[in-house]
């Protein structure tokens, strides 16, 4: 088993979490061919992921002359991963950071701007409700990049293109974070509580932060990293916003880097690219391995409701 | 363009009722206000600023002019609009029902319990969404590729030549083979997770009634996985229509096979930044955002009234 789990006295499970169950009632058997057959998918996932890292341990010459999937015989991975960092004056590691700004601003504005409304549409009825719920549903249909094109007009009348913020308010909202934690306030936030907590004649925020964030924090894990995710994946975005390569997150760079090749005199950096992009997944897949039980506890709320 | 938006559509917007609830009063408004006001700025404001635009002309000489619908009346006698259009259609009818089917099988099998190393291959398979589309088609497209890529592997290998997947007869299949591999195991997750709520009594029901393990699938869980399967569907009408970071990137290997109007997406980027059509960009943005609206309220419907 390749994932480390972290035993830790930890965060309350959320309450729609179902109570274990066999698939049938006698323990089934295992079946060979079925694990063969799921195996071929199992390869298809991880063939290329191998091939990335099988790569990134090849220099420039041995990526055209050597078998693509095992490996050559200089193992170049530590050089790689220097001339990566230190390439054009260590412009990735500029990237890294933009990127690093872009997720901690960006995914954890947007994990808590969802969590308060998401809280509010379950545990309060305001006027307007309503039709709240009617926009923002009705918006989530909408394609981001059809909106993308006329929000880089807009901000390119405000001025705010070709800066961080251009990638980062954009990146504040996140409907399907506020749906999220609207699933999450009503099931995890007895109302009893709340009403308890009013009698009381507790203020609305005090209640807020001392009785609902700790029952929440299961659901704002799994937002904050389902949005870190898109944050740190984007591309279309920053492509549209950005035109000075010092803002550029990781992927925008990688892109040119690779474009590179193309330019008539930019220098062929394949190894470097190769590199870059293992150097980029490595964080998210490490995330995703430790922090399993929350996004896969957040899918299953968000599955089931719909 | 998969990545930036897999959210979820369908929503019932009524939550779960339990007891008493606080009285209707403003206090909301200091929690939702924050939420409502930067929805408003970037998803409110640009939708009204694109359909102004779209009502617009901007001309070289003569400026900008009021063009009622003309922009639309464009598009639809635009045959590159429709090529793109038709183009990720086609990459909707077939890509979407391969990647799902695929995504059914294996959340069936893992729920089945029969597997040897179940966790490994929820979490190995899943792994891919993890990673970036930018790095998900730099990759595969370097292996496609006949310099260092396994294609020419094979080629040099067997002595054979392999059909080019960059070349323009096969770039759409390549893409969706991109696109399959990087969310099959979301999918998978998705139909999984809803597979595990399904209530032990059920099964134990039908272990009484003496119902095969092939049985319970048809009775059982697949009527239970609807729901999911709707959900499924709808995100990737989405990212199909949307289909933009694939293509976009792998047009610098493969840039005889990719057009600037490939998907409609790259079609309304490349009228606004490299044509500086800003307007007509709009009016296409706004054509696809209203088709893919409608397709994905049709399947909603469908899907809501057969569970009636």
């Amino acid at each position: 088993m390749a994932t480390p789990t972290t035993r830790r006295p930890g965060p309350p499970t959320i309450r729609r979490r179902p109570e274990p169950r066999l698939s049938t009632l006698r323990r089934p058997r295992r079946s060979l061919l079925l694990t063969g057959l799921t195996g071929l998918v199992l390869l298809y996932s991880l063939v290329p992921l191998a091939w990335l890292l099988i790569n990134a341990t090849k220099t420039q010459e041995d990526l055209l002359g050597s078998f693509g999937l095992w490996f050559s015989d200089s193992f170049a991975l530590g050089d790689n991963i220097v001339r990566t960092l230190t390439y054009d004056d260590g412009i990735f590691t500029r990237w890294l950071l933009n990127t690093i700004l872009y997720v901690v601003l960006g995914a954890g504005g947007a994990t808590l701007l969802a969590t308060l409304g998401g809280y509010a549409l379950a545990k309060f009825d305001f006027p307007g409700k309503r039709a709240v719920f009617a926009v923002v549903i009705g918006a989530v249909a909408v394609p981001n990049t059809a909106l993308a094109v006329p929000t880089f007009l807009m901000f390119s009348r405000l001025g705010l293109t070709d800066s961080p913020w251009a990638v980062i308010i954009p990146s504040l909202i996140s409907p399907f974070g506020l749906y999220l934690m609207w699933v999450f306030s009503s099931d995890a936030i007895p109302d009893e509580l709340l009403e308890a907590a009013r009698v009381d004649g507790a203020r609305e925020f005090t209640t807020f932060f001392r009785v609902s964030l700790p029952l929440l924090g299961p659901g704002i894990v799994t937002v904050l990293l389902l949005s870190m995710v898109q944050t740190w994946n984007n591309y279309f975005l920053p492509l549209i916003m950005l035109k000075d390569p010092d803002w550029y997150p990781l992927t925008l760079g990688l892109n040119a880097w690779n474009a590179q090749a193309a330019t008539a005199g930019g220098e062929t950096v394949f190894n470097l690219v190769i590199t870059g992009s293992l150097l980029t997944i490595v964080p998210l897949i490490v995330a995703f391995l430790l922090l399993q039980r929350y996004w896969q506890s957040g899918l299953t709320a968000g599955s089931v409701k719909a | 363009m998969a990545t930036t938006s897999r959210s979820a559509p369908v929503i019932d917007a009524r939550p779960p009722r339990r007891g008493t609830r606080a009285p209707r009063s403003w206090t909301g408004w200091w929690f939702a206000g924050p939420f409502i006001a930067v929805f408003a700025l970037v998803f409110l404001a640009p939708i009204a600023y694109s359909i102004y635009l779209s009502l617009f002309r901007t001309r070289l000489i003569g400026g900008t002019s009021f063009v009622g619908l003309e922009n639309y009346l464009r598009a639809f006698e635009d045959p590159q609009f429709w090529a793109a259009a038709g183009r990720v259609s086609l990459f909707l009818a077939v890509q979407v029902p391969i990647m799902l089917f695929v995504a059914l099988l294996v959340a069936l099998a893992i729920d089945s319990g029969r597997l040897y190393g179940t966790d490994f291959f929820r979490v190995s398979i899943f792994m891919p969404y993890a990673v970036p589309a930018v790095v998900a088609t730099l990759m595969w497209g370097f292996m496609y590729g006949s310099q260092f890529g396994l294609i020419g592997n094979l080629n040099d290998t067997l002595g054979i030549t392999l059909p080019d997947p960059l070349s323009p007869q096969l770039i759409l299949a390549s893409v969706g083979n991109i696109v399959t591999w990087e969310f099959v195991g979301y999918n998978m997750l998705i139909l999984y997770s809803a597979l595990k709520v399904i209530p032990t009594s059920l099964y134990e029901a039908a272990a009484m009634d003496g119902a095969g393990q092939i049985r319970t699938i048809f009775a059982i869980k697949l009527p239970a996985l609807r729901g999911a399967l709707i959900v499924a569907t709808i995100f990737s009408i989405i990212g199909s229509f949307q289909l933009f970071n694939e293509p976009s990137i792998l047009q610098n290997l493969a840039p005889n096979a990719i057009t600037t109007y490939f998907t409609p997406n790259l079609y309304a980027f490349s009228l606004s930044f490299s044509g500086q059509q800003h307007n007509y960009s709009a009016t296409v943005a706004i054509i696809m955002g209203a088709i893919t609206m409608v397709i994905a309220y049709i399947v909603q419907l469908r899907g809501m009234r057969k569970a009636g």
